[in-house]
């Protein structure tokens, strides 16, 4: 066995996936219905719904959808398009069949309608997993993880509790070799200087900081920052006061490079995740739930995401598991099914580093076969949006 | 560790030395005695888990320290041991929303 009995299902990229799903991916919302009715009449708990709704052609969406169906927990792809919209499934269906996944493609149009593409679909999905059950997993070690973490419904304890202890749990992971990210820049505004300083080259602190400025601006001309009113209800009072808090969840090891959605970081190490779009603002607010920027989480190949709360989330998500750290104790009583992790008894007493190891250990044993709390609830949530962004330019990456 | 032994735990905590404001650890209701920077004090108004308190007054346009980092700027004085939040603290970068599209701005 790999470290800790972790195991996983080696793809032809040489990564290695915790799960083993077979995606059933809508290529535009008419197409929804049909593949979630395939999704639910499959009965199964590792078929996985993804898709994008946009009937417009963007590079940005087919490149993540790219990603997300050759994710190392991804073993099979059935693409569902309606047939008339712009998503290039040609070149989709391409990208997967060269990725060594069994892939299929249902046009509805060409089916004959919604019963006809969902009796087929059951067909697809059936002889997939069945396929799929042939694979054996071999060992696998922490320095092929590959780690996102998020916070959502933040409040006053997030940046006390869940959010370092997660930043222990990092500082670990990378001692390891394994590969983490943190993200959502327009919630760091404020911390880009500190978090330049901890870059591992100066040229990579400068690009932190110049995304730092960018989000900033992004987010002005939106007219919101990255706040919701249940952070202030929760004691936070500022955009700043939340990044802080935020922040602390990336521990403190150095900070290796700064990547974009669909990047994947090329070894171990702290990776900061730009998710705010390039150019002028013109699809709107960057992410526009949690949600969308766990999947950008995971088109980075993260396995498996932290998701710190204080006010108490209950999201999940499609292909890699979700593990709730919560912050608030209080929030923990109520919620306690929902919860992973009760950080918020570092307010009664607990050390960080005791529940920073616990987190540890959980990650350990939720790549190894363990479901998450929102795993085993059947939460999948998935969302996926326009966006445009240009490539990272060579600081960003700087070589090992 | 037990609920009693969490409840003599100081109610209020103190998150870097430089810091200007404290954060209370679990609620704490209007007239309960607790111990601010080593003195007994009085808690003017209830203030919930997670809330700012200032820890000594701070005029207008005083920059608040949390974690020893800047979180914004007092828009109006205040005593000490008052509630630090949407009312008299604001953002140096972009205004706070509430669902009521007034907080902060």
């Amino acid at each position: 066995m790999g470290d800790a009995g972790m195991r996983g299902f080696l793809r032809k990229d040489g990564r290695k996936g915790i799960r083993n799903v077979v995606a059933v991916a809508y290529l535009v919302e008419c197409a929804h219905h049909v593949s979630r009715l395939i999704v639910q009449r499959s009965g199964a708990d590792d078929v996985h719904l993804i898709g994008f709704p946009g009937c417009y052609p963007n590079k940005y969406s087919l490149e993540m959808m790219q990603r997300l169906c050759t994710h190392p927990n991804v073993g099979a792809v059935l693409l569902v398009s309606l047939g008339c919209e712009g998503f290039n499934r040609e070149q989709l269906r391409r990208h997967i069949a060269a990725s060594g996944r069994p892939v299929d493609l249902l046009v509805i149009q060409q089916s004959g309608g919604t019963t006809r593409t969902l009796n087929a679909g059951l067909d697809i999905v059936r002889r997939m997993r069945a396929e799929l059950a042939k694979q054996q997993a071999v060992p696998m070690a922490l320095d092929e993880l590959v780690i996102g973490t998020v916070c959502g419904g933040s409040d006053g304890t997030s940046g006390i509790t869940a959010n370092p202890a997660v930043g222990r749990c990092f500082d670990w992971l990378i001692e390891k070799n394994a590969a983490c990210i943190f993200e959502e820049t327009g919630e760091l505004i404020g911390c880009e200087r500190i978090m330049a300083s901890r870059a591992v080259t100066p040229e990579l602190g400068r690009e932190i900081e110049a995304c730092v400025d960018k989000a900033a601006n992004y987010y002005r001309i939106m007219g919101y920052g990255s706040f919701a009113p249940g952070n202030a209800e929760g004691g936070l009072t500022t955009l700043e006061e939340k990044s802080m808090g935020a922040y602390s969840k990336s521990g403190s090891s150095p900070i290796s490079g700064l990547i974009k959605p669909g990047d994947i970081p090329p070894r171990g190490g702290l990776y900061l995740l730009d998710v705010v779009p390039d150019g002028e603002p013109r699809f709107g607010f960057p992410n526009i739930s949690d949600n969308a920027e766990i999947v950008e989480l995971i088109a980075c190949g993260s396995h498996l995401v932290l998701f710190t709360t204080g006010r108490g989330s209950v999201v999940g998500s499609a292909i890699s598991p979700v593990i709730k750290v919560c912050a608030n104790p209080d929030t923990y009583e109520r919620m306690a099914d929902d919860m992973d992790v009760n950080a918020g008894r570092i307010l009664n007493g607990a050390e960080l580093d005791e529940v920073g190891r616990e987190i540890f250990e959980l990650v350990q044993r939720v790549a190894a076969g363990e479901a998450s709390k929102s795993e085993a609830l059947g939460h999948q949530e998935f969302i996926l949006t326009y966006k445009q962004f240009e490539p990272i330019g060579p600081a960003c990456l700087p070589a090992a | 560790m037990s609920p009693n032994e969490s409840a003599r735990l100081p109610p209020l905590l103190l998150l870097h030395p430089e810091d200007n404001i404290v954060v209370a650890r679990r609620d704490i209701a209007a007239g309960e005695r607790v111990e601010l920077d080593g003195e007994s004090f009085l808690i003017p108004a209830t203030v919930e888990l997670g809330h700012k308190l200032a820890r000594r007054a701070l005029a207008a346009d005083t920059r608040v320290l949390k974690y020893g980092a800047p979180i914004g700027s007092m828009k109006t004085a205040v005593a000490r041991g008052e509630h630090v939040h949407l009312h008299n603290l604001r953002s140096d970068y972009i205004p706070s929303t509430t669902r009521d599209g007034t907080g902060g701005h």
